[in-house]
């Protein structure tokens, strides 16, 4: 139908690159041209470097530190211990995760590379000079590496600190190197269904401590201006005003006069949500010096010191009938959150959402108990590239399944499908406590199975196997299926703060008289292109092109205040904080209107870019009119202006789901598994840009092949870190990535405003399993039930070689 | 440390500097002449990030020392584009096809798929994952980027042929 201005509502639709276009990103202009502006590109007058004296060992006393070489060296400003710190209440910082951890050691370290000493030096060279002049003298001690024995009796105390504190920030603690221990779900009935139980499946999964590891490594620039008594922080902060907040309840300093900025990120995938030593180094340094001061971690630096994630270690029992009905499910976890607990949870969860567990499965009954034990390793334990510890649960329930259908001889696709919770018990309360928002598995699944020949896949596989027996063939084929369910987007605020922040999410919108506009929002881009999406969402609410709307995040002096960029959560909270300010803007904006046309306002209706009088669309007013007429006219009752801003808290949170199927061939003499296939399925909900979602999933498949095929940050028996260098720890490169096949259902989310769930972290959270699946597969038949990750070619090898397949 | 004198092309202009004969390539070019496209992403020379052109070579500038690459001709991703002020093609593929996200690899593996298209014009897909293969991607699982130097090797020699 044409509109009376000769426009049809198509070509009207297609002009704002609203919800649904694959609109091309407006951020890759400065990208592709070298013009980013990453912390590490800002240059201030007078500015000067950071550098840190890092511990060699994994624990030992510190006897003596000599900086006086250092000090004496031309261009070195400082050199700082925790012996400077203390005066200031500094030499210990408050963790996420209600701990606390040294900004510099106090009296002894307690990880290899634990920051010791912070130099300051009028260049990085200097700096770095600086750091080998400094003289260290230690007093090696036994360390804790295995979490499963760091609670032994004879286990050696690591946190002097809290020696004799038998409360936590989670509860009692029974041991000295206990953190918490978090209880979820009814132990009673969980064990009455598995004793009673035709069948039990039980098998022991350690999903490896691992790193987000962004291209980008953390860093800062501090500033205090001491005329204004004024501080600025440019730096990689996922989480801007949280950052902010905490600055100020740690320094003092009242909150508005701390500017906290993050400028073009590169790369988060949680690494950058935590609070580092660095960031309080740099703003000591600056406060100290009166000058900026610059701290960027090396890649080294990042590995061994800066937010592991994973390192989960989890026993699992899950019972069913003989005919493959899941009856009760028992998951036990030990968590080494390494030597201080700074893992980045929301406060009532202490293991995340880790009681997300049950799946995608109908489980009537279930027992979750995670025990946080503190180890001498890195602290961390942040989500890379998931919402809170959702990975591990993903891949603890989706490893389970395989285990229980080997057990029960049956098709793992079959089990899958005999378990899912059905699209008619949406909303969905689990037997662990969630509520999930809407769902529909089987059509998902159907069309996965479909889309790969799934049959056809197990003919062929059947054919190979005898083909190996015969020895016409070395190689073997895998076959991995996931089906993931998620859960992102924290708040609601009632459940969900970190460190007593509420989760909550925000947008300030505010039109421009001659129809364009600005929207402003507390969450920052790490590369997911929010400046392209938030704008879409945007258009397609008030009417005004997509182009014409500028976004702006990351600068605490002018967007509204926000909880910031992980798990999920930018579409699901702030994206939909942009469709109610959004909304607002278009109610003040219908009042205009009327007066306008000289009609009731009740006598309008929106129309893609405009309200028009309802029955005669000849009578309209643009949203560029109204814009106009809202500053420019006199309009009884109503104030000047367009602006309007929506602080979110989501009534509950989006769960994502998908599934995905990877076929693997494995080289049984070289240990060399080639990823034929992998085809992934996700279903986000509504869509805002499927250009950008199709990009988040080949790389979120990505860093999950990086994981299941290769990633370990390990240490040895002395707490040396191996793993630490991209020597060591495995990226993928283009040559070892495959090509991914995408696909999709749409489930709207019920109380989301767009119906959007968030699609970010689905490729991390359902591709390490799909991973870990065919490999298992690929030897089920031999007998092999599970085989710990990172699955690289030598330890392939060797579960072929224990398989009796090599000598 | 004592200065040496530096003199290099770099992105087509002269010039000439004093630097510690120990400072990178990247660092010089970052810090002292400001240009910031090229970006530090590990200290083992297997990211790529810091990837320039010298003397028709792709390398990383952090593993040149300044002192090597006096005399030398550099281009960074400042200097890509076409002379006359207009994206390179490489540059509207990346954007076209979604090849980047983040962006901090962007500038190195642009420069690295401009040498490549004139090493090998005509690349198919596996060799330009193994031209790539010194330059990681954390964002984007390489497809699209892959995409993006394919369809800009297309558009290169179609301009060719055009023009013979």
């Amino acid at each position: 139908m044409s509109a009376a201005d000769g426009t049809s509502v198509q070509e009207r639709t297609d002009k704002l690159e609203g919800l649904g276009c694959k609109r091309k990103r407006v951020e890759d202009a400065r990208f592709t041209q070298g013009k980013g502006k990453y912390v590490d590109d800002m240059k201030l007058p007078g500015m000067v470097f950071g550098d840190f004296v890092r511990s060699p060992y994994g624990h030992a006393r510190i006897k003596k530190i000599d900086k006086s070489k250092a000090l004496a060296l031309p261009g070195v400003k400082a050199v700082l211990t925790a012996d400077d710190l203390k005066p200031l209440n500094l030499h210990y910082m408050p963790t996420l995760a209600g701990d606390v951890q040294a900004v510099l050691a106090v009296d002894k370290v307690l990880f290899q590379g634990q920051e010791v000493a912070f130099v300051v030096a009028t260049d990085r060279y200097i700096a770095a000079d600086a750091v080998e002049l400094i003289e260290v003298e230690y007093e090696d001690l036994p360390c804790v590496i295995d979490p499963l024995k760091a609670m032994d009796k004879d286990a050696p105390v690591l946190r002097h600190d809290l020696e004799g504190k038998t409360e936590g920030a989670h509860g009692a603690r029974r041991h000295h190197n206990h953190i918490f221990t978090w209880e979820v779900g009814d132990a009673a009935a969980t064990d009455k269904a598995l004793g009673s139980a035709e069948v039990v499946a039980k098998e022991f999964l350690s999903y490896q401590r691992v790193h987000p590891c962004p291209l980008e490594t953390c860093g800062c620039v501090a500033s205090m201006d001491k005329i204004n008594s004024h501080l600025t922080v440019w730096g990689t902060f996922q989480a801007p005003h949280a950052v902010r907040t905490v600055a100020s309840l740690i320094s003092g300093i009242p909150e508005h006069k701390i500017r906290i900025v993050s400028p073009d990120i590169g790369g988060g995938f949680g690494n950058k949500v935590g609070v580092y030593p660095g960031y309080i180094c740099s703003i000591v340094a600056s406060i100290v010096l009166g000058v900026p001061v610059k701290w960027i971690e090396d890649r080294i630096e990042n590995l061994t010191a800066t937010a592991f994630a994973r390192d989960y270690h989890m026993t699992g029992e899950i019972a069913a009938t003989k005919d493959g009905r899941i009856t009760a499910l028992k998951c036990h976890v030990v968590a080494d959150h390494g030597a201080f607990d700074a893992c980045a949870d929301p406060t009532k969860f202490p293991a995340g959402f880790f009681n997300i567990c049950t799946g995608s499965y109908d489980i009537p009954t279930a027992f979750l108990s995670v025990d946080g034990v503190y180890t001498n390793k890195a602290p961390g334990g942040v989500a890379y590239r998931c919402s809170f510890r959702v990975t591990e649960a993903s891949y603890f329930i989706e490893r389970m399944i395989d285990v229980l259908a080997r057990k029960l001889n049956m098709d793992p696709a079959e089990v899958r499908r005999k378990n899912f919770i059905r699209k008619e018990q949406f909303p969905y309360k689990s037997a662990l406590g969630w509520e999930y928002d809407s769902g529909d598995y089987d059509t998902a699944f159907d069309k996965a199975l479909a889309a790969v020949d799934y049959k056809g896949l197990r003919a062929e596989q059947k054919k190979n196997r005898e083909d190996f027996a015969a020895g016409k063939t070395r190689s073997l084929m895998g076959i991995g299926i996931a089906f993931f369910t998620e859960i992102v987007g924290a708040g609601p605020v009632k459940n969900c703060d970190i460190l007593g922040l509420g989760m909550f999410d925000s947008c300030e919108i505010r039109i421009h008289p001659t129809g364009s506009a600005i929207a402003r929002l507390g969450t920052i881009s790490q590369g997911q292109g929010h400046a392209t999406t938030f704008a879409q969402i945007l258009a397609t609410e008030i009417g005004l092109p997509a182009s014409m709307i500028t976004v702006e995040e990351g600068d605490t002096d002018t967007a509204p205040y926000g909880l910031g960029t992980y798990g999920s959560r930018s579409t699901p909270v702030a994206g939909a904080a942009t469709a109610m300010a959004g909304r607002k803007i278009r109610a003040k904006a219908q009042m205009i209107a009327a007066y306008l046309l000289e009609v009731h306002d009740s006598d309008l209706e929106w129309d893609v870019d405009r309200f028009q009088v309802k029955g005669a669309p000849d009578r309209f007013k643009t949203m560029q009119e109204i814009a106009f007429a809202a500053y420019n006219k006199a309009i009884p009752g109503i104030e000047p202006g367009l602006e309007a801003v929506s602080y979110y808290d989501p009534p509950n949170m989006t769960y994502p789901f998908g599934a995905y199927i990877c076929v693997a061939d494995i080289d049984v003499d070289t240990g060399v598994t080639a990823i034929r296939r992998f085809y992934a399925l996700d279903d986000c909900g509504t869509r805002i840009n499927p250009m950008i979602i199709e990009g988040q999933v080949h790389g979120g498949l990505t860093e999950a092949l990086a994981i299941a095929m290769g990633q370990e940050i390990a240490y040895d028996e002395n707490g040396n870190v191996s793993g630490g260098s991209l020597l060591d720890f495995f990226l993928p490169t283009a040559v070892e990535t495959p090509a991914w096949e995408t696909d999709f259902t749409v489930t709207p989310s019920p109380h989301h405003p767009i119906g959007a769930k968030g699609v970010g972290e689905s490729p991390n959270v359902g591709g390490v399993s799909a991973f870990s699946n065919a490999v298992c597969d690929a030897f089920a038949h031999l007998g092999l039930t599970h085989t710990q990750m990172p699955h690289d070619h030598w330890r392939v090898w060797k579960t072929a070689q224990k398989l009796g397949l090599v000598e | 440390m004592a200065k040496m004198h530096v003199k290099m092309t770099v992105n087509g202009g002269e010039v000439e500097a004093l630097a510690e004969p120990r400072t990178l390539l990247i660092h010089f070019l970052r810090e002292q002449l400001s240009l910031t496209g090229p970006h530090v992403g590990c200290d083992t020379s297997h990211c790529g990030a810091c990837t320039v052109d010298l003397d028709g070579k792709s390398v990383k500038s952090c593993t040149v020392f300044v002192a090597q690459a006096n005399g030398a001709s550099v281009t960074t991703i400042e200097g890509i584009a076409n002379a006359d002020g207009t994206l390179h093609v490489l540059q509207e593929m990346f954007r076209e096809h979604h090849g980047l996200q983040c962006g901090f690899c962007t500038p190195g593996m642009i420069t690295r798929a401009y040498r490549l298209l004139q090493e090998n014009p005509n690349p198919t897909e596996t060799e330009i994952r193994y031209g790539i293969s010194g330059n990681l991607c954390r964002c984007t699982g390489y497809q699209n980027i892959v995409k993006a130097i394919r369809a800009a090797a297309d558009q290169l020699s179609g301009k060719k042929e055009a023009a013979e």
